[in-house]
Parts: structure tokens; sequence; C-alpha cells
């Protein structure tokens, strides 16, 4: 791969809280990352758009929160942090647990309640992990990834070699998120100890039908931590969150304590499945944000302006990546659902199968030829 | 009415009746997740109907202070019970024993906390659970649950104006799938009253909420298939808990099956089974059955596993019925 490089420049991006200097004002990105970014934005807005299908051809049931318009957020996060450094969210998750070592496949293999999904099928939509990756997964309750994640952070510091930088962890939650009781108590504990941890509050403007003026007191969210540095990201623009990223991670790697990110994003579809998502907004408002704003078409402007990419081969590989979605949802398809012993595996360390005593080993079922007996 | 109805219908009248009443909750000013409180703040101004932030617990220590203070009546929203557990302290420790540990000088009786639970089929791990026992467990709050919308309407009527705080659960499977006549004006159903639905002589079956549907239908097939005449209580009011209605169903049919969604280990169920083996030891004439969820945190994919469905409790009919044939 050629080692052609381009020089973008990203200033305006950033808005600073009790910090002297941000990150910086362009960024140089090679051919070959840009490239990247743009496949894996792509894959993941045809992920969401093929989830949302899948949901209406009633493969897909129950509450399924998708991602896309705030693509440029997750990747951005993976391409500054490393490896090793611990990422918790909220429900909004399966974009994350593509980033996170997970395949198409496995994240709507999840959704279809697969055995082969990412959770055993266990999960569904809101709850994706991966221990391998580091990545501590979705969580269904508002807001309680975020003291997790703190934990995670002390662990980090913990665990860290002196002298050395340490992993960081971070915890996204929403705007509506950021007021949950439960986040102050453990920004103050992390700012007491100085633990390696990035809040980031992903500024979608709405809690589901609320918009931030009705729900929170404050709209300068990255300044919420008061006492705690604060850098708000316009992430809609991939190359900035990355940048940003990359100084949030060495700020708070250094030892210096936590910091408040706010990411400026959008979400284009309702809350959930259920919700339309244009009773409380109107349609101009997404309309203008898709043309103005959208982060994948930012990404592709970026790949034509330093020439790494013709508008022709941009189309190439767009349709090149929606095959390989629809590949990896035909292979979801083909998936077995999940044994009916797995639901008593995972409650306690000493799993509850084979058949303990536990659970009636007789099982009726509503279909009576269905019925079965545990095996013993 | 449907059951949103009618509780959107209790809510206007409490809101009528009540000056000192206001609803508040996560997005109730649009009407709620689930329309129970649409159309109340055109109706009743924004004063006293509106949002909150999305704060469990500061909704409960809100209702908790406004109550307290020159008795007013608070009827708050929690959007789903399974996220009741973020409030959780506000609602053990300060609501349930403001009256207690003030010597009566305070109290909160005018909270009404009101929030969906149960299965829907598909709602996985958090938008499932049915917390009943775990709040049965805290004294000084009344705990309801309504099974159907004529039911509910009266119940709710009765927490808004009673003296002790409630929490009140509404099963959100039967949102818009129950239909019944519901009076149109203002009625109460009295609290801690089982109301029995069927009357029977071989075995009791008691239940609460929208489970009772499952529970009629395994009486129907009891019925059919093996000619079992069942007596089919509603508890209504899980505390405090009317056990002179249940206690004298078993002492006449001398057998009980309580079912549950909630996990069987420490649910209701086991409660009510305590307190009948104590009171009708001497009618019994087969052990007591529990028919309820599975101690599995709520499947997603699992969910028709878990759910004590028709069918387990037709079973466990046939069973309590036959052991008690057998040893006569
Ligand atoms: C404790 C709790 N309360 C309420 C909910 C219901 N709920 C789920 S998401 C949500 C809105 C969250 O908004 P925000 O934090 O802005 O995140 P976004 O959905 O915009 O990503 C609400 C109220 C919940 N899941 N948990
Ligand atoms: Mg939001």
């Amino acid at each position: 791969m050629s080692s052609t490089s381009h020089a973008f420049d990203i200033s305006g991006s950033y808005e600073l809280h009790n910090f002297e200097t941000g990150p910086p004002e362009t960024t140089e990105v090679t051919k070959e990352e840009l490239v990247n970014i743009f496949e894996t934005m792509y894959t993941m807005r045809r992920m969401e758009i093929t989830c949302d299908n899948e949901y209406k051809a009633r493969n897909i049931r129950g509450f399924c929160h998708l991602y896309d318009g705030q693509e440029a957020v997750a990747c951005g996060i993976q391409a500054a942090l490393a490896p090793e450094d611990s990422w918790v969210t909220s429900y909004r998750c399966h974009v994350l647990a593509l980033m996170r070592g997970g395949s198409v496949s496995e994240v709507i293999g999840e959704l279809f309640g697969k055995a082969g999904g990412v959770t055993k099928g266990k999960g569904g939509s809101m709850h994706m992990y991966n221990k391998e990756h580091n990545f501590f997964g979705g969580h269904g309750i508002v807001g309680a990834q975020v003291p997790v994640g703190t934990g995670l952070a002390f662990a980090n510091k913990y665990k860290a070699k002196p002298g050395e930088p340490m992993n960081v962890a971070i915890a996204c939650y929403g705007d509506g998120a950021a007021n949950q009781g439960q986040i102050w108590e453990s920004a103050n504990m992390a700012n007491l100890w100085d633990l390696p941890m990035i809040y980031c509050i992903e500024n979608n403007h709405y809690g589901m039908g609320t918009s931030i003026d009705r729900h929170s007191s404050i709209s300068d969210y990255y300044k919420m931590g008061n006492a705690i540095p604060g850098l708000r990201i316009d992430g809609m623009n991939v190359l900035s969150v990355i940048e940003g990223m990359k100084f949030a991670k060495e700020y708070v790697g250094a030892g210096n304590g936590p910091i408040y990110v706010e990411m400026m994003t959008y979400r284009y579809h309702g809350h959930s499945m259920s919700d339309p998502g244009t009773t409380y907004r109107n349609r101009d408002e997404i309309e203008f944000t898709r043309s103005n704003r959208d982060p994948v078409e930012h990404v592709k402007s970026c790949l034509q302006e330093a020439d790494f990419m013709s508008a022709e081969e941009i189309k190439e590989t767009e349709k090149r990546i929606r095959k390989e979605v629809q590949k990896e949802v035909m292979k979801a398809k083909e998936w077995a659902t999940p044994e009916y012993k797995e639901v008593a595996t995972d409650i306690y360390a000493k799993s509850l199968t084979p058949y303990d005593g536990t659970y009636p080993p007789f099982v009726r079922m509503p279909d009576f030829a269905k019925s079965f007996t545990f095996d013993v | 009415m449907n059951l949103f109805t009618a509780i959107n219908n209790a809510l206007f009248i409490a809101l009528e009746t009540d000056p000192s009443s206001i609803v508040f909750g996560q997005d109730v000013a649009f009407g709620g997740v689930f329309r129970c409180t649409q159309n109340l703040q055109e109706e009743f101004g924004p004063d006293r109907v509106f949002n909150t932030p999305l704060n469990e617990s500061s909704i409960a220590g809100l209702a908790i202070g406004y109550a307290s203070m020159s008795g007013g009546t608070a009827i708050g929203e929690m959007q789903f019970a399974d996220y009741m557990f973020p409030a959780f302290d506000q609602i053990v420790n300060e609501m349930s024993k403001f009256r207690y540990r003030s010597g009566n000088q305070w109290n909160c009786g005018g909270v009404t906390l009101r929030s969906p639970c149960g299965a829907v089929g598909h709602g996985g791990h958090y938008h499932s659970q049915s917390p009943e026992a775990f709040l049965t467990h805290c004294p000084g709050i009344v705990v309801v649950m309504p099974r159907g919308p004529k039911a509910a309407k009266g119940l709710l009527l009765s927490s808004i104006r009673s003296k002790d705080p409630v929490i009140f659960l509404e099963p959100k499977a039967l949102y818009r799938a129950a239909v019944e006549d519901v009076p149109v004006e203002d009625y109460e159903v009295e609290l801690g009253k089982a109301e029995v639905m069927r009357e029977g002589s071989d075995v009791t079956v008691l239940g609460w909420g929208g489970h009772l549907r499952v529970l009629e239908q395994a009486c129907d097939l009891s019925k059919e298939n093996d000619g079992i005449s069942c007596e089919l209580i509603d508890l209504q009011t899980l505390t405090p808990w009317d056990i002179e209605c249940v206690t004298n169903s078993v002492n006449k049919t001398g057998k009980l099956i309580v079912s549950h969604e909630a996990p069987v280990t420490s649910g209701f169920g086991a409660e009510v089974v305590a307190t009948v083996q104590a009171e009708c030891f001497y009618s019994l004439e087969s052990p007591i059955q529990r028919v309820c969820g599975l101690d599995t945190p709520f499947p997603l994919v699992f969910e028709k596993y878990y759910i004590p469905d028709k069918l387990k409790n037709y079973e466990a009919i046939k069973t309590v019925v036959e052991s008690a044939n057998n040893n006569n």
C-alpha cells in the first residue's frame, strides 16, 4: 500500500474547559488509514440500515437502538485508543461491538437470537460484549455503565507499572444519561484518585423524545465535570474525533486524572424501533444534518479532497460492502437458536446444567409434542 | 376501555378532583411510552403534568418531598419497573419509613408511583421484570397490581387517595390487549382486598396482575379435560394482602396453587405458602404448588420457557388434585 498522506484542517473542531491547549488543528492521514476509516464507517451504516429492514420484516424483535448518524464517534474512539483500553457503553452498542472484535454476522445474529451471536443469543440488541477485546459492553439501565467504567479505570491504574502510561477506560453515555446521579458520584471518585477515565457524552441532542434544553440545566456537557477538564469535539468529523481522543487518552493515561469529553453528534433513527423519531423534532432538522454534516459523506469528501479515491472507486467500494453485509446477514440467518439448557447456564460460576435438581426436569412446551425431559 | 385508557381516565379524575395532585415522570407530558398520560398536560397544564429529566431516584425523592409537605398528592411514573432500582434507596429507606421514623410527624402517604411491569414477549433483561417481591419485603409501602382495566381504574384511584405510599405495578402486556367495560364515573376498589374471580370447590388458584389471564385459561383447561373445579383468586393488593380471603378458600378446597411471573425463589408466592400452611395446615389435602418464573435473569430468547404458562399451571392443578385423591 502506498504511504501517500494528506494533511487535513480540523481547526474549529474543539472547545476546551480547564485546558490551556487542546488537540492539534491539522492532522496527517495516510491513504490506507482513510480508506480503512471509510470502509469501517460505511459498514456500520449498512449494518444499522440492515437491522432496520430486518426489524421491519419482523426477523428482529424487541428493543433495538440504532447508531446511524453517530458512526464517526465509535470509529474515531477505536482508532485513537489501544486495544488494551477498556470500553463500556449504553444499550446503543451494535457498532461498538463491531469495533471491538465482532463481525456483522455476530452482531446481527445476536439480534436474531442465534447461538452464534456475540452473546450466544442470550442478550439481544442492548447486550453485546467481547472479553478478548476489552469491551465491557452494552448496558440497558441508563447511566449504570458509568460507575462500572470508573471501576475499570481504577483497575487500570491499580495494575499499571510505575512510570509507564496507564491503559485507560472510557464510558460512553448519552446527553439524557449525563444527569443520572450515579455519574456524579463516580466522577468525584475518579477525580479524587486521578483515575485514567474518559467520561464520553455522546450528545445527540435528545434523550428519547426530550431535547436537551428540556432535560438538562447545563447544555455545555464538556463543562459538566466542574473541576474536571473537558473537551467538546465535533463528533461528525471522524478526524477530529481521532485527534481529540488521542489527546484525551494521553492526558488521562499520564495520570492527570479524568476528562469529560462531549461528542456533538446526531442520531438519524428514532430512539428505538418503536419511535419514528419525527414527533419531537422536524424532518428539516434531520434532512439538514444529513445533507450538511453526515459523517460518512464527510469521509468521502476527504478521500476525494486528498485524491485517495475517485467518486467511481467510492461507489465500487460501497457496492462491495453492501454485498458483504448482506452475505453476513444470510450467514447469521442459517445459525441455530441456542439450546434450551442455555437458560440455566451463566447465572452462577458453577453452571446449573447438567440438571442438578434446581429446575423442573420435565419441560412442558406450548406444543405438547415438543415437550421434553432434561438429561439427568 | 383498555388498560392504558383506564389508567389515563383514573389520572384524569384524580387531577380533576384533587387540586393538589401532580403527575410527572419521563416523557409523561407527551403521553408517556405507553400513552397512559396522554392529553393530561393539555387539560391540566404544565404546572401539574410535567416531564422530569432521566432521574429515577429524584423522581421518587421529588414525590416524597412534595407529598410530605402539607399532604400533597404526588403521582410519579417510573417508565419501566426495571428502572425502579436506581430509585430503590429513596423508596426503601426514605419513602417507606418516613412516618415510622419521624414518630408520625411526617409522612408521604400522598405518593403513588406507577410503573409498567411484566413480560411482553420480547422485552429481554430490562423490560420484563416483575419486582413486586422486592417491594413487599419493605414495610410501610402498599404494593398493588391490577389484572385488567376495570380493576385498574378503581385500584389506582384508591392508591392515589390512600394515606400510605403506594407502588402501583401495571401489567404492560395488557395496555392495549385487555378491553373491558369500565364505568366512566369516579369509583374506588378497596386496597388490601382480594377478589374471588371464580368460585370453585376442588382447588384454589391464586395469582395477581396480568398473569391471571394465563390462570383463567389453565382453570378452563382443567374444567374441560378433567372436570376440576378451580376457585380463582386475584390478590390485587400484595401488601397488605387479604389473608382471610385466601385461607377461607383453601380451608374449603384443601388445595392451593400460587403462580407468578417473577422468579420462584423468594417470590411473593413463598410468603403466601408460608402463611397458608400455618393457617390451613389441617385442611390441606396435598402439598401446595408454586408455578413461577425460573430462577434466571429474565431471558430474552427463552421467554416462552421461562413463563409459568397455562400448561405448566394446568399440569400443577392436575397434580395437586390427583395427589389428594391418591391419599384419600
Ligand atoms: C434507569 C433508566 N431509566 C430510563 C430508561 C429508559 N430509557 C432508555 S434510553 C433513554 C434515553 C437516553 O437518552 P440519552 O442518554 O441521551 O442516550 P441516547 O438514547 O440518545 O443515545 C431512556 C429514558 C432506562 N433504560 N434506564
Ligand atoms: Mg441522547
